[in-house]
This record gives C-alpha cells, sequence and structure tokens, in this order.
C-alpha cells in the first residue's frame, strides 16, 4: 500500500499566533550548568535578514538517547525534551539555550521560511564527528556552513548564521526517498 | 498596503518573483506562486542517506502537558461566540503506507470570517473579530484521527496579484514520526470558484496532488444543528513511510 503525499504550501507570514510558543528557545531546563547557547542571523541572497521565520530544532538529550519527551510546548523548566522552536526576530536573528547532545554532536534543524514553497532542512554540527558521510561528502567551504563557531569569550555560546542563497549558501539536506526539494527556483 | 510584510509572500514587482507561466487549468490563467526568489537556495539539496540512528528518523513528542482538549475548539476561550459559519474539520493523519499517525502534534491557524487574520502586518480592511484568534493544536489519536471546531474564514484579497483573492483556507502544521516527515500546508474547501485563480493553491502543479489539498463535506462530522463537518485526511511522506521501498 502506498498513499501519494499530502503536498507542502508556504507557511506565509501570519503564523505567529499559533506556531511560536514561550520558552520556546529555552530547551535547557533552567539553569543547567552545561546549557549552552546556539545563535545567529538568517539571511537571504542579498545578505538581508529574514524575520518572521520559524526554525525547529530536534535533537539527541545528553546520554545519546533519542526518545524525547512531551512537555516542548509548556515547559516546566525542568525537563529536557529535545524540541526547540524559534521566531527569527526582526533583524533575522535567533537564538537556542539547549543541552549538548550525545552521540553525534549535531542538531537537526527544520527552516519554515515564509516566502518558501516547503521548509528546509539543514543541521548544526557543534563539532565535525571523525567519520560521518554528510560531512565526508562535502567540499571543504561548503563543509563550513554547517559547523557552529564557538565564540571567544563567550560562555559555551555558538554562532551559526543561516543563508538561504548565493555565496557561503547553507548546505540543506534531502532524503532521498522524500526527494525534498525547496520549491522551484 | 502599508505593511512592511506583504499579505501573501512575494515580490509583486511586476512579476518578479513569480513563475511567469500560467497554470492552464484556471480562466483566471493565474501565475503559480513560487515565493520570494532571494530566499531561494541556489544550490539543490544534498541527497543524504540516514543511517538508522540519524536524530532526523526520529520525532519530538508531544503530550498532555503540551496540549489541552480545550485547544481543539478555535470557538472558546472568549467572552463571546465568534461571528460565522461554524465547522467541525476532522480526519486522519496516515503515513505513505497507510499507517496511521498517533499522538502527533496538529496545528492550525486562519483568518476569521472576515477573512482578517490577528496579525500586526494584516492590513486588510475587514474587521477584526473579538471573539476569534484563529489559532489551534490537538494531538492524533490512536487511529491517527484529528478534530476542530472552528469558524469558515473569509476569503481575503492576495495583493500580490491584481485583482485577486485567497480562497478560503485553514493553515496546518504536522508532525509525523520521522523529523523529516515534518508538513505544513493548507487545506481548502470543496467547491470553492476561487480555487483555479489562486496562485497559492495553482503552485501544486500536479492536478490530483492538489486536489488533495481540498477537503470533502461530510456530514457525518457535522453536530447537528450546530456545525458543518469537512473531512481532510493528510498523508505525511518521508523515510518511515518508504524506507523499505527502494527505487521509489
Amino acid at each position: 500500500m502506498s498513499l501519494p503525499a499530502t503536498p507542502s504550501q508556504t507557511i506565509g507570514p501570519f503564523h505567529g499566533t499559533a506556531l511560536p510558543f514561550p520558552g520556546g528557545g529555552e530547551a535547557a531546563p533552567v539553569g543547567h550548568p552545561d546549557t549552552i547557547t546556539v545563535h545567529g542571523c538568517l539571511s537571504d541572497g542579498d545578505g538581508a535578514p529574514v524575520p518572521e521565520a520559524l526554525l525547529e530544532f530536534w535533537q539527541a538529550a545528553p546520554d545519546g538517547s533519542l526518545v524525547g519527551a512531551p512537555g516542548s510546548l509548556r515547559r516546566d523548566g525542568a525537563a529536557f525534551t529535545g524540541f526547540g522552536r524559534v521566531v527569527t526576530r526582526d533583524d533575522g536573528r535567533y537564538t537556542l539555550r539547549t543541552l549538548p547532545p550525545g552521540g553525534a554532536p549535531y542538531l537537526a534543524l527544520c527552516l519554515l521560511v515564509p516566502g518558501l514553497t516547503r521548509h528546509l532542512f539543514t543541521r548544526v554540527y557543534l563539532a565535525f564527528p571523525e567519520h560521518d558521510p554528510l560531512i565526508e561528502a562535502l567540499p571543504p567551504a561548503r563543509r563550513a556552513t554547517l559547523l557552529a563557531a564557538p565564540e571567544a569569550g563567550g560562555h559555551r555560546t555558538y554562532r551559526f548564521d543561516i543563508r538561504l542563497r548565493g555565496g557561503a549558501e547553507t548546505v540543506f539536506l534531502a532524503f532521498p526517498d522524500r526527494g525534498g526539494r525547496p520549491g522551484p527556483p | 498596503m502599508a505593511a512592511s510584510e506583504p499579505l501573501v509572500q512575494g515580490t509583486g514587482r511586476d512579476g518578479a518573483g513569480f513563475a511567469g507561466v500560467t497554470a492552464g487549468d484556471g480562466p483566471g490563467g493565474v501565475r503559480p506562486y513560487v515565493g520570494r526568489v532571494e530566499r531561494h537556495p541556489l544550490q539543490p539539496p544534498v541527497p543524504l542517506v540516514l543511517d538508522p540512528d540519524a536524530v532526523e528518523r526520529r520525532a519530538p513528542v508531544f503530550g498532555a502537558a503540551d496540549v489541552s482538549p480545550l485547544d481543539a475548539d478555535l470557538t472558546l476561550g472568549h467572552r463571546g461566540e465568534p461571528l460565522g459559519e461554524r465547522i467541525t474539520v476532522g480526519g486522519r493523519v496516515l503515513d505513505g503506507r497507510g499507517r496511521p499517525v498517533r499522538g502527533q502534534l496538529v496545528e492550525l491557524w486562519q483568518a476569521n470570517a472576515a477573512g482578517r487574520y490577528v496579525h500586526r502586518a494584516d492590513r486588510h480592511a475587514a474587521p477584526l473579530d473579538p471573539n476569534f484568534t484563529g489559532a489551534g493544536r490537538c494531538l492524533t489519536d490512536d487511529d491517527g484521527r484529528y478534530r476542530f471546531t472552528t469558524i469558515r474564514p473569509g476569503a481575503y484579497p492576495d495583493v500580490t496579484h491584481h485583482n485577486a483573492w485567497r480562497p478560503s483556507h485553514l493553515h496546518f502544521s504536522l508532525f509525523g514520526t520521522a523529523f523529516t516527515q515534518r508538513l505544513v500546508t493548507q487545506m481548502y474547501f470543496p467547491g470553492d470558484p476561487l480555487l483555479p485563480h489562486d496562485s497559492i493553491w495553482t503552485s501544486v502543479r500536479d492536478a490530483s496532488a492538489r486536489r488533495r489539498l481540498v477537503a470533502a463535506y461530510d456530514p457525518g462530522l457535522n453536530e447537528p444543528e450546530r456545525s458543518l463537518g469537512y473531512r481532510w485526511d493528510i498523508v505525511l511522506d518521508g523515510p518511515d513511510a518508504t524506507w523499505a521501498e527502494e527505487g521509489r
């Protein structure tokens, strides 16, 4: 049995009353000493910031488990759910506070951007593992777009900018059996 | 339209930002929506075959802590009843093999009966309804079923095209059992004469795929003497659904 998938449609500019939730970017339990901050700017092919895009982060817990936990939408400040959702601000900036993932050192990132007909996927690597089929397959210049840079002078702070188009365009991912394409060029 | 954010995304600059072709299926000859070109990646996405431990093969989980049963009724939570035609919208969320997606989050947002969103950038000259916000959530049940009570949204102008109106639609956000199955889309109402003129609906080029965005009137979902029922099933694709089907 194979059912044809429901097509994607643009998220549009008016999701703000529905999708963002308080504490969406506060994935780490309150006051947790291992908390890291991942922040950066989402920009377009003209270098202009992209506001009101929804960034969703999904990751393993520090022990490497991937089972997740409920409670992201109404956080209790104690549980680690593995899921964070932030909206880019008027200057295109976002901030996520989370715990470092166990196992492979990356966060999965889904970008829901007004002005695109479907979402984009990428990964935020906090370090490149010794063996990683994705990283190994990329030319070095493109690899760098997936690496969150530790900030000098920052406390467990990483900078991860996302460029949708052009020069240092971020690597976006397709999963072959889904054939995900971002839309016509 | 004084808003910095257009009502419907697009550059609106003399067709820039649109495909510049007609759908061939509507008397309006509408240009299908492609969105804002400056936001489209130039590079094709890098294909990644996920190993069994990949983060993307699992999905965030949601539960009673996240969603109250009251969140599925968009007509609640205000001092009075919203204006408009009360509707019940329900269906099943399935994967590509027809298996129910259980206990997953479904989110809904929409304009009010006059075609106006509660959003600072929506400057459509239609009234806000003090008794309607237009956002809801629910979790699918063990059969993958979801159900919302709301009002039928109004049409509103599509400022990116001359004399164009967006058909009544509900925005949906869905999660599957894998992060790769994430879906954001729009549901439409059967028999709406605006559909073939709509750049966003016609941006889905395949006619049968377009039809899958249109709900069916279902008296079985009516609440007698209270609401009209619409049925809309949603199929999430992705590795979890098709992993074993090589060459698909």
